[in-house]
């Protein structure tokens, strides 16, 4: 077995539910999904995200998607309007979860995404930004 | 036979989205509607207190500026507008939107209102009546909080949008319908869908969960960001939909971002909850059944959406006066910001409680450092700046604003390098209890009105 960070094998997005926050994890192949399934418990997740999920933490499977579906219980400071937090409605939570070492086989390689370990900190304030050609 | 498409754009993912994108699309076509969401659980209670203080308000003021500006090109274009932006009163925003018409020489345009969605005023007579609206999250009964209550609205189902885009209307206003309805709507009037099409029902609402967050399915918010050319054109996304219930997700040409199967698939994950049983009035749609293909560039079909039959209940969003909150802020520079801001943070709090004050909830955080993942990051060895930011929950209102005059003194009477208390002082605002509840179908019934400019 060998170490990736999550991030290499799926992409995510999250938003929040009430009190609770969502955060729907989509691998990039068929085989980073088996290993997902298998590896990424809701018991994993809760873990990750101590101290900012304060609730139960469910999990829902999209294999169609090739995606797990989080539901982060109390994970907001109450929600909506009550919450204090700087990130009320849990837009932070993918990237995260993204965040996260997963445990793979050693012969699994997924697709490359480009920019893989690019959240090195050296590199974040090198780079210059895309998208903005006239810029 | 050429198959028959009709094309859906949406260009208002929520209250204050891009004010640019609307006109865009219309611009951009070929489009045969426009699609626009105003209505966020919060927006209710501040709209209806906006009505209270004059009877003319409490809808969204911005998407009548928004026709003024588009309405030529649409009407030369030949677009509708599906817009849940009546709020509270979507009668006062026809009335104003028909003077607009009627101003640009616009006679014989229809425009139309969806209401019904509105059961402030019932709320009595359905409690009398032993309907309870129990919180739908932990059973208690609404009676708890009744004279705290700000707004109260049931999200209506789509065939009444349908029914006014079928009587000739080419703008419908509505109050709070479902946001995939807004998409939804147009399909049921277009293809004639029955009550009962299960299926088709849910592949129009699945089309309408895709675009309702405006960019977030054409590069907005995507995890590979790096990937995403043209921000500051970002397209907003345009739906080509078939009566068998397929689609095409696409965005038009020259605008910036992406449509993928990666971008789409994220934004279907967006707001889940339990896949298999994604509830609408409408439908109960199941998200494992989804297929999603890409058949160009820039082109994602969609297709195998299975649904299932709707409730027999409608859901209710109902705010409530919560108690109040203020959050303020500094910036700390280095050297050592962060013990500095750390120092602040003591400061306020000792302060606070030595002129005997504690509160229901307060909360500390240090932007810059964690205060978006917590623990999950390590800490970085050095903070050249930091942001000190506080804030206060509780019922008491004037204790929340007494807070807000212990921010600023920080800056004379704390350690060096503080800066950034721009804004003012922090001040009490209201916090919105949400309560959602059920009410039986049969007590609700949506009232459609078409008019016609003169």
């Amino acid at each position: 077995m060998k170490e990736i960070p999550l991030y290499a094998m799926a992409h995510a997005r999250s938003g929040d539910k009430g009190e609770a926050s969502n955060v729907g994890v989509r691998a990039y192949d068929e085989r980073g999904y088996e290993i997902l399934r298998a590896w990424l418990t809701a018991e994993r997740v809760a873990r990750h995200f101590r101290g900012i999920v304060l609730g139960r933490v469910d999990r829902h499977e999209l294999p169609n998607l090739r995606a797990l579906n989080f539901i982060l219980h109390d994970s907001l400071g109450g929600g909506g309007s009550a919450s204090l937090k700087n990130d009320a409605q849990g837009k932070t939570h993918a990237q995260a979860l993204l965040r996260m070492t997963v445990e793979v086989p050693d012969d699994y390689a997924p697709p490359p995404v480009g920019r893989q370990g690019a959240l090195a900190p050296a590199g974040e304030l090198a780079r210059p930004p895309r998208g903005s050609r006239n810029g | 036979m050429s198959r028959r498409i009709v094309r859906i754009a949406n260009g208002q993912g929520f209250w204050g989205d891009s004010p640019d994108a609307p006109a865009r699309l219309v611009a951009g076509g070929p489009l045969d509607y426009l699609t626009l969401d105003y209505l966020a659980e919060v927006t209710m209670s501040i709209l209806q207190k906006q009505k209270r203080r004059d009877p003319g308000l409490g809808y969204a003021t911005d998407f009548v500026d928004l026709v003024r500006e588009i309405l030529p090109t649409v009407l030369d274009r030949g677009v509708r507008i599906v817009a849940n932006a009546g709020g509270v009163n979507p009668e006062a925003c026809r009335k104003t939107l028909v003077e607009i018409a009627r101003a640009q020489g616009a006679q014989g345009l229809k425009i139309a209102t969806v209401r019904g969605d509105d059961i402030l005023d019932r709320l009595d007579s359905l409690l009398a009546s032993g309907i309870a609206l129990e919180n739908m999250d932990d059973g208690r009964p609404l009676a708890e909080i009744r004279d705290r209550v700000l707004s109260a609205n049931v999200y209506l189902h789509s065939f009444a949008v349908a029914e006014a885009l079928s009587r000739g209307a080419r703008i419908v206003v509505s109050g709070r319908t479902t946001d995939p309805g807004l998409v939804l709507s147009p399909l049921i009037a277009e293809f004639g869908w029955p009550r009962d099409a299960w299926n088709l029902l849910a592949a129009g609402t699945v089309a309408g969960h895709i675009v309702e967050c405006g960019a977030q399915c054409t590069g907005g918010n995507f995890s590979r960001w790096w990937e995403v050319d043209g921000w500051d054109r970002l397209g907003y996304p345009v739906l080509e939909l078939a009566a068998d219930g397929t689609f095409v997700v696409t965005k038009q040409e020259g605008s910036g971002g992406l449509v993928t199967i990666d971008s789409v698939a994220e934004q279907l994950l967006y707001e889940l909850g339990e896949p298999s049983r994604y509830i609408t009035p409408d439908c109960v749609v199941d998200f494992t059944s989804i297929r999603l293909e890409q058949v160009g560039p820039d082109r994602v079909a969609v297709s195998g959406v299975r649904g299932a039959p709707a409730t027999e209940a409608y859901k209710v969003s109902i705010s409530y006066l919560a108690g109040y909150k203020a959050t303020g802020q500094l910036t700390i520079s280095g050297p050592d910001a962060l013990a500095k801001a750390r120092v602040c943070a003591a400061a306020l709090w000792g302060r606070l409680a030595r002129a005997g004050l504690a509160f229901e909830h307060s909360s500390t955080e240090y932007l810059g450092l964690d205060s978006c993942h917590g623990p999950i990051t390590p800490p970085p060895d050095v903070l050249n700046e930091v942001v000190l930011r506080v804030g206060v929950r509780d019922a008491d209102r004037a204790k929340v604003d007494r807070f807000g005059r212990e921010l600023a003194p920080l800056v004379t009477s704390g350690p060096p390098g503080v800066t950034g208390f721009a804004g003012g002082r922090p001040k009490a605002t209201e916090v919105l209890g949400y309560w959602p509840a059920l009410i039986p179908k049969r007590l609700v019934e949506p009232q459609i009105a078409v008019e016609e400019v003169r």
